[in-house]
């Protein structure tokens, strides 16, 4: 008996000798695939060389809720995470995330200090972005012999293209594609979201090709989709296309008209065990060197003007990365750049609205 | 087109094998009478089971024909056969009351409500249930199940009722008493019953006739007492009731009986039933009541000396065992008269019995 | 003991054999008895509790547990408690709202807030957030201040709204749980036609549970009737193939079922082949209801078969022979004496399956695409995207309480002792 509970004090006491040890680990947590892949291989590996902590990286799925669930249980364990520019401003709102001095990041390697280097608005009060993703529509060459796609015109157009269509289970984006494909400019497609009848008329040209629409909700299901020729055409994130295409060589074209790009952005939880390390490894990893270096590994675009000249090759199939960004000029022509603050508004009467439409 | 002489069924020359291998019906030819109670007796595993549910349709028989009241019936569906059962388990179905129960076969027979009303109660009274109509199977004991199962065996009338141990889940008294009341039940009704057992006692206080079964085979068919006394052949002789069996070779025949020599004890007289060629092993069969101790001289043709054994005292007898003729293990009764002979366990003594008590039948050696 | 029995006839206590009363000495074993029991049914109680009860009450308590507002926003909750609700209030109110929200900004409160606002109020995030950062530098009269910052502070809507989840309690939650909510004038409305669906997807759900429910009774009756009636070299086999599903990993069989039903699969594959469609009419089975239906019979199917099993197991062939035997053709005999018995097994299978069909949530996600998706996928939604616990709670309540009615029907129609589990 006595023994026993010797033995068990001892084991309990490496369990916490060990978890400790772990604590020192650095938690990066995103969001898995090739752009995870990416990551480790523009900023883990260089930082761990240098001498950083061992990083820790692990997958999720997006949102808030595990980090709010960590932050509500006082039981933090991730250090860093990868969100959405919505998800940073309302994690920061609700008081989820710590603060960004943005005084650590480096001055951009052209000497700009990184306040102007940084594209505007990639810098929020608890977030420092790293890329700019974008979602497109992308289609499978092989399946259109004579006329192809274009515009977001053509993917509502079930007479030009007759098929199926795959769309993300959501508003956002969704929407916003709507009103362009119903001929809206880019720049009149909040406004309009924000009243009534724009919200009317966008579910009204989603409902041109309800019936014919597969939907998909985690990035890797659209190349998929492509592939096993369940849709002809479906809206993806750039990068997981790109990667299909660079990686398994499939014959999917990306149609970059009315793409609604975003940002990533690092934050860090309230109360993260290793604060400190996680702000440098932010410092870090957004550097001018860094941000470059991660878009020879997945086509998302720098966030630091002086990074942008310097993507070139990709880092094992030596393909020009330049065109391949959302930010080049020939794909940056007919952009929308998602809105935060009216999805931070309209989000939960949007999504609720979104869902009684899509179970109807 | 039946003559009421004829027999109720008929198996004619029926066997049954089960996995195309083994037969474990061989040959069967039986004759079942019309009022009839047949007992179909033997140890198991001999196949008795088998020909009740050829009988009742529910195995098919892999050779030879059936039939009932002079139509085969090999080909009629167990349900269209008429023929009520009993089963070892009573198979009552447990979500009906015993009302329910019973006015089963009548239902599906479309009879009218107030008539299954009526035969369900005559049945019910029958087996002395009148009052536990609205009963579940459950709630009943052991004895009012089985009557039960026999009721609901009866009351839709049937020629001929299969039952297959019946009363083999059932303590020793009740057992007794339930084969009065089936007994009876078969008198007043004149149903014909063929009935399954391995017990040789119910075989013998209840039945008409009984037929011996082992491994496949009818040994012999007969009524009780002829069975008893008249066994055919060493299995039968064995399997009912006690008996002393004594080995020897056949040295004399002669005008239906028999000379036996018990190697190196003698020789017996015995009667010819069943015994081989001179020069053939043969057993000889012996009721322990019918052998006499101490017997006047002259009376028996066969006397020896023996030893006493063992001594029991059973109230009317006292089992005695006597080592003679080399077996230790022959058993005589002796009736407790006034004035039986005084025994003595250790001393020598004198036994003695008739030709016609001995007979001489084959050797079984057994399973 | 003769003494005793005397004793007890004179009236006196009965006494053991060491002189204490009987009834005391058996009350001490059975409570030793009854001590030792409970200790061993501790651990699993403490577990179930810790586990299980105490979440649940959690949950519960989450769903009408309305902190927020009345926490951190005091000075306008405490004063608007007494607000008639007509007119917009005066002035007092707009300095106590001054002051909590840049108190709320600097705690940095004020998201919540806003998040919790903008459930009840669309697009009253912004005026929240934007509102808090001016708060701190205006001066009377706040009034006109606060709806200069934003003129949806000049709206009656908006005060009701703030008046109604400033307290500490709300049933809003179950309200819009039921696409229900409250009107401007605090009266209990349906929701807006193109907002309503919760309602809708309870009825799926139970629509979709009792069709998985009947489909594995009949899919699962026969397979279990000839597992209880086969040799058991063949039943062995047979049982395995009933168990197979729960020896694969979920995504390997959902990833199966998207092969073989989805329209460039197998299943459509073979129809176009046989020139039962063509190739433009291939049919959708896949990322809709008929998907969730066909993959959730499919996991479901062994906790039908299980229960049915173990029931015809124990039902000897005797009956069936006993009922032909009466002269009952083979189907009366089945539907008379052979079918009621499996009853029990049909009741336990079935609730079994309903009760865990009502919740399913990963085979609708994977599989269900728009039409085939459950009440479960919607909480999930709220937990995980739009982070609206509340809500999700609620609907969790609701559900709960479904799956309690249903169990107390069942008790009361079947009996719950006349139902068996394997
Ligand atoms: N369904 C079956 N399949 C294969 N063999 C069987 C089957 N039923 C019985 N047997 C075999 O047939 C032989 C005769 O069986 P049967 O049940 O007729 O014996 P029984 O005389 O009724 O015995 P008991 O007194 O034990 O009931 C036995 O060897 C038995 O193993
Ligand atoms: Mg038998």
């Amino acid at each position: 008996m006595k023994k026993t509970l010797l033995m068990s004090t001892i084991a309990a006491a490496g369990i916490l000798a060990a978890s400790a040890a772990f604590a020192g680990n650095l938690t990066v947590v995103s969001w898995g695939g090739g752009y995870t892949k990416s990551q480790v291989e523009a900023y883990h590996k260089p930082w761990e060389a240098m001498g950083g902590s061992k990083i820790n990286s692990e997958d999720y799925n997006g949102g808030l809720a595990e980090v709010k669930a960590q932050v509500e249980s006082g039981k933090v364990v991730w250090d860093l995470v990868d969100v959405e520019l919505s998800d940073a401003v309302r994690g920061c709102d609700e008081g989820l995330l710590e603060t960004i001095d943005k005084s650590i990041l480096p001055a951009g390697d052209d000497g700009t200090p990184a306040t102007s280097d940084f594209l505007p608005g990639t810098l929020t009060d608890c977030g420092v972005a790293s890329i700019v993703w974008t979602t497109i529509y992308a289609y499978d060459t092989t399946k259109f012999p004579g006329a192809k796609p274009t515009t977001m015109a053509d993917f509502y157009d079930l007479n030009k293209f007759p098929g199926k269509r795959g769309l993300r289970k959501g508003a956002k984006s969704n929407l916003e594609m709507a009103l362009m494909a119903d001929g809206v400019a880019p720049g009149d497609v909040y406004k309009l979201l924000g009243t009534d009848a724009g919200v009317d008329r966008a579910f009204a040209k989603l409902d041109t090709i309800k019936g014919s629409t597969v939907w998909w909700e985690a990035g890797a299901q659209p190349p998929q989709m492509l592939a096993d020729g369940e849709v002809l055409m479906t809206t993806a994130y750039n990068g997981r296309i790109f990667g299909a295409v660079a990686t398994e060589k499939k014959p999917f074209e990306i149609v970059w008209d009315g793409q609604v790009w975003d940002l990533d952005l690092w934050v860090i939880p309230k109360g993260a065990p290793n604060k400190a390390d996680a702000l440098k490894f932010v410092a870090f990893s957004t550097d001018t060197k860094r941000n470059a270096a991660q878009a020879s590994w997945i086509s998302y675009g720098p966030v630091r003007k002086s990074a942008a000249p310097l993507v070139g090759k990709h880092a094992t199939e030596g393909i020009d990365m330049k065109p391949h960004m959302p930010t080049a000029p020939g794909n940056f022509k007919n952009a929308l750049q998602n809105d935060f603050a009216f999805w931070a508004d309209h989000a939960d009467e949007l999504n609720e609205k979104f869902s009684a439409w899509l179970a109807k | 087109m039946s003559d009421p002489s004829d027999p109720l069924v008929r198996f004619i020359e029926v066997q049954k094998s089960y996995d195309g291998e083994i037969l474990v019906v061989k040959n069967l030819n039986l004759d079942i009478a019309k009022g009839e109670f047949l007992t179909m007796l033997g140890p198991s595993g001999s196949g008795k089971t088998t020909c009740l549910m050829m009988l009742a349709g529910f195995e098919p028989a892999t050779h030879g024909e059936i039939t009932l009241e002079g139509n085969p019936i090999n080909n009629v569906a167990p349900h269209k056969r008429g023929i009520g059962m009993v089963f070892q388990n009573y198979a009552l179905f447990p979500h009906m009351t015993v009302f329910e129960n019973l006015a089963f076969p009548l239902e599906v027979r479309k009879m009218g409500k107030s008539d299954i009303e009526t035969k369900v109660k005559q049945a019910l009274d029958m087996v002395q249930l009148g009052d536990f109509g609205h009963r579940r199977p459950m709630q009943l004991s052991g004895g009012q199940q089985q009557r039960v199962a026999v009721a609901r065996a009866l009351v839709f009338d049937p020629q001929l009722v299969l039952m297959d141990e019946p009363l083999g889940a059932l303590d020793k008294q009740l057992r007794e008493q339930m084969q009065y009341e089936i007994k009876h039940i078969h008198e007043s009704l004149g149903v014909t019953v063929v009935y399954v057992t391995h017990d040789q006692s119910e075989a013998l206080t209840m039945s008409n006739r009984v037929a011996v079964f082992n491994d496949g085979v009818i040994q012999q068919l007969a009524p009780p007492d002829v069975l008893y006394e008249k066994p055919d052949n060493a299995f039968c002789a064995q399997f009912i009731g006690e008996n002393n069996k004594l080995m020897g070779t056949v040295k004399e025949k002669s005008g239906g009986n028999c000379v036996v020599d018990i190697s190196g004890s003698g020789v017996v007289h015995a009667l010819d039933v069943n015994a081989g060629d001179v020069g053939a092993g043969t057993s000889l069969s012996l009721r322990p009541e019918r052998v006499e101790i101490d017997p006047p001289e002259g009376k028996f043709p066969n006397v020896f000396e023996g030893k006493v054994e063992e001594l029991i005292y059973l109230g009317d007898h006292i089992r005695t065992r006597v080592n003679v003729c080399g077996h230790d293990d022959f058993i005589v009764k002796v009736p407790n008269i006034s004035d039986h002979a005084s025994l003595i366990e250790g001393n020598p003594v004198k036994v003695g019995w008739t030709i016609d008590d001995c007979r001489a039948l084959d050797v079984y050696e057994g399973p | 003991m003769s003494e005793q029995v005397m004793a007890a006839a004179g009236g006196g206590a009965v006494l053991a054999a060491d002189g204490t009363p009987l009834k005391e000495r058996l009350q001490k074993t059975l409570r030793r008895r009854k001590l030792v029991a409970a200790g061993l049914v501790l651990p699993l109680g403490a577990f179930v509790f810790i586990t299980f009860m105490f979440p649940i009450v959690l949950m519960l308590f989450r769903s009408i547990d309305n902190p927020v507002i009345n926490e951190n926003m005091p000075l306008t909750a405490a004063i608007l408690e007494h607000w008639d609700g007509q007119d917009i209030p005066g002035e007092e109110v707009f300095a106590a709202l001054a002051a909590d929200l840049a108190q709320a900004r600097e705690t940095k409160e004020i998201g919540r807030v806003a998040t919790r606002m903008n459930f009840e109020y669309s697009g009253v995030r912004s005026v929240f957030t934007s509102t808090a950062r001016k708060a701190k530098n205006m001066k009377a009269p706040f009034k006109d201040a606060l709806i200069k910052a934003d003129e949806k502070w000049g709206e009656r809507e908006m005060w009701v709204t703030l008046q109604r989840m400033s307290k500490p309690y709300t049933s809003s939650q179950y309200l819009a749980a039921l696409d229900m909510r409250y009107d401007i004038d605090n009266n209990i409305v349906m929701q807006d036609e193109d907002r309503q669906i919760y309602v809708m997807i309870f009825g799926r759900t139970l629509w979709i549970s009792f069709l998985v429910s009947a489909l594995c009774l009949l899919l699962g009756y026969p397979v279990a009737y000839l597992l209880a009636t086969l040799p058991l070299k063949y039943s062995n086999l047979l049982m395995i193939m009933v168990l197979l599903p729960f020896w694969t990993s979920l995504l390997v069989r959902t990833t199966s079922w998207i092969v073989l039903l989805q329209t460039n699969g197998v299943l459509n594959d073979i129809f176009v082949w046989l020139h039962l469609i063509d190739d433009e009419g291939r049919i959708q089975m896949i990322y809709n209801q008929m998907g969730t239906v066909i993959a959730m019979t499919h996991i479901l199917l062994p906790f039908m078969v299980l229960p049915l099993y173990s029931v015809m197991k124990t039902i000897p062939p005797s009956y069936m022979r006993a009922a032909l035997s009466l002269g009952a053709n083979p189907v009366t005999a089945y539907v008379r004496v052979y079918a009621p018995q499996t009853v029990p097994g049909i009741g336990a299978g079935s609730l079994l399956v309903f009760i865990l069909s009502i919740g399913y949530y990963i085979t609708p996600a994977l599989v269900g695409g728009r039409t085939g998706q459950m009440i479960s996928n919607f909480i999930a939604f709220h937990m995980q995207k739009s982070l609206n616990w509340g809500l999700a709670a609620a609907l969790g309540g609701i559900l709960l309480v479904g799956v309690l009615i249903l169990y107390w029907a069942y008790s009361k129609i079947v009996g719950v002792d006349n139902m068996k589990l394997g």
